[in-house]
């Protein structure tokens, strides 16, 4: 049986990403709640939420990156050059973020404990922001020439990708939230309610938005679903048509929770709002397939050798199971409200 | 020199990895003394292990979130600004970083969590498996990088596509295996564990002089020294280990470590030169002739001096020269400082303030020095050359602008003075504060997980309140 290496090496990065957007995306999210917390015992439960599991998140974020490396070096080529200075941003807000998590506990002075406060806020905003930028650009296309990214600078920097990172940063906020209604109680979790239906409100415009200025991106995105300047061929539109209706399920049934349905269990809303996520994120992955540097380079243009990815797929068949294995095992361990006597921190 | 691309390129990844190397240095050998602590504990009951794991905890999450956080940089280092090399080499080296984020950080970072904030939730075992398992997954880690660093060094098992230039690999063993990597791999180790030995001998030392000293004191004075002594010659022939496999495939390295310029049957050793690159001599030179026969036994024929390399092939002589120099001169004093802070345990005066401790808290940093002088050698060494021999530097860098690398590198420098500078002031905060009065009977917790303490009372009177710092 012949493998489709390089597609199977696309599943797995898009999955690992889309784990990346969902798990640190959501401590983003939360990071940048903190900027909104009542004082300083709200802002150390809101952060002893995602404590023991954010590095782990993080790693997410580094199989994407070194995986797109290992598995298709030649979009890894491309891309990393087009959108320098967003992933400047990122890094540096990534290391602020970071350390911020301890250093947060080890000032002792006010200004400094004030400064790794606002390290942590705004380390996670511009992080979010950062990665939608990117993600924006990534849509949008960038300019290859022979094996080369061949455009200018600032290339990524358009309206719609400043739409994308305010999309992104919103999007986070929301998981962030739905995270702090299931892991808080009382005052905290009644104002993370709050908090996650203005995001989930700003989620809908937004992502509708983002969804409209895809299709208009390129014609083949377009064609994609369906859409033309003089036609609609619904033979292509009604099977996609499932994506975006899911989307717009999870939408409303997490409003619902969040807003008229007050009891429902408390790990519902960040259910819907993964579902939320997941709808855009397949959606846009339909759109560019097999794109992986939108429009010049697909999959098998940009894939490594066959032996490279088949050396790397027996390593990923064996340790991705048991990653997620004792991934979950330790969410489980600290599944629950969190306590704030737990830390370790003196 | 003009500031282009390439040469800010280089500087922006000579700069972001020396900070980085110095957070896994130090938490490989941390993370394992952790282990060594906490095991200590479960099996002797004796109540100082756990105050040795409680207190050096603390500085492990630290350091272990700095390096995460450097590291995070360097995994992208290799698209923004080298992305030529990335696309050659990918298909070779690519899969070796893909397992190290496979069989490595993930379990380091998730066990991280167990290890920082699972005492009251897991049971003692529980906890030192997790503990273990970041351990462990530092070595992992460690392996895949240097693993695909040496392969760097000593490319070989692959084949170049004639199409597109690209490496691709032809033997996996023969590439994870590489000539040099055992000897890379055994030396990088040792020097991670000896590194943290001597902070842990450094901390000690200045508690000795504050007079805070207690018993962990003494305890932590004499793991690190006896840690010094034993690895300190292991790693003496690790270095020398990787000098032989040097000589064989990277000739040109070792002539601008050994300041060699003619080749000769028999070479000296060059105590002290300042080699003159323009005139290809050196200056001032200081040698103990006739020493190779004994320091390259495995040589065969003449040994080769820097002439006999094209100029545009060789790497940059005095840097290498130096920097191998400070390298084992640190290594000779941290060999001292273990054998006297051994002898002071063994006449039992390892909590009398003297000399030693004045000497043992700057030796602290003497780690860190042989480990980034250690990596200038070997990759300064290795140019002008990514993959040695088959891709130059020059043709590995990225197509962006000197405008963009320059601001990076700015950012990068302003960002990590400020993480750096505090972690490192936070972190020399708590090594530095003594363990509190000895317990006149041990706690009643012994049994307990060790967070539960962690959590407890007398961990946080160890800590001096702001105003008590002030009053001092």
């Amino acid at each position: 049986m012949d493998l489709d290496l390089p597609l199977i090496w696309a599943i797995l990065i898009a999955v690992a990403v889309m784990l990346y957007v969902l798990l640190d995306g959501m401590d983003l999210g939360i990071g940048i709640l903190t900027g909104l917390a009542k004082d300083d015992e709200e802002r150390n439960l809101m952060t002893a939420t995602i404590e023991p599991v954010w590095d782990g998140n993080e790693t997410w974020l580094i199989l994407g990156g070194g995986g797109l490396f290992a598995a298709f070096p030649l979009a890894y080529a491309i891309l990393m050059p087009a959108f320098y200075l967003p992933v400047l941003l990122m890094l540096a807000a990534l290391i602020f973020r970071g350390v911020a998590f301890e250093f947060r506990h080890k000032a002792v002075r006010k200004p400094t404990k004030l400064f790794w406060n606002g390290a942590f806020f705004g380390g996670s905003l511009a992080a979010a922001l950062a990665q939608g930028l990117i993600l924006g650009g990534f849509i949008q296309g960038v300019t290859v020439e022979g094996r080369a990214f061949a455009g200018g600078a600032f290339d990524w920097l358009t309206p719609f990708s400043l739409l994308v990172a305010v999309s992104v940063a919103i999007g986070y906020v929301l998981l962030g939230a739905c995270w702090l209604i299931l892991k808080t109680e009382g005052d905290v979790q009644d104002r993370a309610r709050k908090r996650a239906f203005m995001a989930l409100v700003g989620v809908g415009v937004c992502f509708a938005a983002v969804s409209l200025a895809t299709l208009s991106i390129d014609p083949r995105v377009t064609e994609r679903w369906g859409f033309s300047m003089t036609h609609m061929d619904f033979g292509k539109l009604l099977p996609l048509s499932p994506i975006p209706l899911f989307g717009i399920v999870m939408v409303v049934l997490a409003a619902r929770d969040l807003t008229l349905n007050v009891h429902a269990p408390d790990w519902r809303p960040y259910l819907f709002s993964v579902g939320v996520f997941l709808s855009g994120y397949i959606g846009l992955a339909v759109s560019l397939f097999p794109n992986l540097v939108p429009f010049e380079v697909d999959i098998w243009e940009a894939a490594a050798r066959d032996n490279a990815l088949g050396l790397m797929l027996v390593g990923a068949a064996i340790m991705l199971p048991v990653i997620l294995i004792y991934t979950g095992y330790v969410y489980s361990l600290f599944w629950g409200k969190v306590d704030p006597d737990e830390a370790y921190h003196d | 020199m003009e500031l282009d691309a390439l040469i800010l390129s280089r500087l922006q990844f000579a700069f972001v990895v020396a900070f980085h190397i110095l957070f896994p240095a130090f938490t490989i050998g941390l993370a394992a003394f952790l282990a060594v602590c906490e095991g200590l504990w479960l099996w002797t009951k004796r109540d100082v292990f756990k105050r040795l794991y409680l207190h050096w905890i603390k500085i492990f999450a630290l350091a272990f979130a700095m390096g995460v956080v450097s590291g995070v940089v360097m995994s992208y280092q290799f698209g923004t600004n080298w992305s030529v090399f990335s696309d050659k080499a990918g298909s070779v080296i690519g899969p070796l970083l893909g397992y190290e984020v496979l069989t490595a950080f993930f379990l380091e970072a998730t066990f991280l969590g167990v290890m920082l904030f699972g005492w009251k939730r897991v049971g003692n075992k529980l906890h030192f498996i997790a503990t273990c398992a970041v351990a462990i997954g530092t070595t992992i880690s460690a392996f895949w990088i240097l693993s695909a660093n040496s392969w760097m060094q000593t490319p070989v098992g692959f084949a170049t596509d004639p199409e597109t230039g690209n490496f691709y690999a032809t033997d996996w063993w023969a590439v994870i295996f590489n000539p040099s990597f055992p000897s890379r791999y055994v030396h990088m180790m040792l020097a991670a564990f000896i590194t943290t030995a001597a902070v842990i001998m450094a901390a000690g030392a200045w508690q000795v002089i504050r007079g805070h000293s207690s018993q962990p004191t003494r305890w932590q004075i004499r793991m690190a020294a006896g840690t010094l002594c034993l690895l300190m010659p292991l790693q003496i022939w690790a270095g020398h280990w990787s000098g032989e496999v040097a000589h064989e495939y990277q000739p040109a390295k070792v002539a601008a470590i050994e300041g060699w310029w003619d080749t000769r049957d028999v070479q000296g050793t060059v105590l002290f030169a300042i080699p003159d690159e323009d005139n290809e001599r050196n200056i001032a030179e200081i040698t103990v002739p006739g020493t190779s026969p004994y320091l390259f036994a495995n040589a065969h024929g003449p040994l080769q001096g820097l002439k006999d390399f094209a100029r545009e092939d060789r790497p940059p002589v005095f840097i290498v020269f130096w920097a191998f120099r400070i390298m084992v001169g640190a290594g000779l004093v941290m060999l001292a400082l273990g054998i006297w802070g051994a002898i002071l345990w063994w006449r039992d005066r390892i909590d009398k303030p003297g000399l030693f401790h004045l000497l043992a808290v700057p030796g602290g940093a003497l780690g860190f020095v042989a480990v980034l002088t250690g990596w200038i050698t070997a990759e300064v060494g290795r140019q002008p050359y990514t993959v040695y021999g088959f891709l130059r530097t020059e043709d590995s860098v990225a197509p962006v602008s000197a405008e963009q690398v320059a601001t990076s590198l700015l950012i990068f420098m302003i960002v990590y003075a400020i993480v750096f500078t505090a972690g490192t002031v936070y972190m020399a905060r708590i090594a530095t504060r003594g363990f509190g009065d000895d317990p006149a009977d041990p706690p009643e917790r012994e049994n307990r997980a060790p967070g539960s303490a962690l959590g407890a009372v007398d961990d946080k009177a160890e800590m001096p309140t702001p105003n008590r710092q002030r009053a001092k």
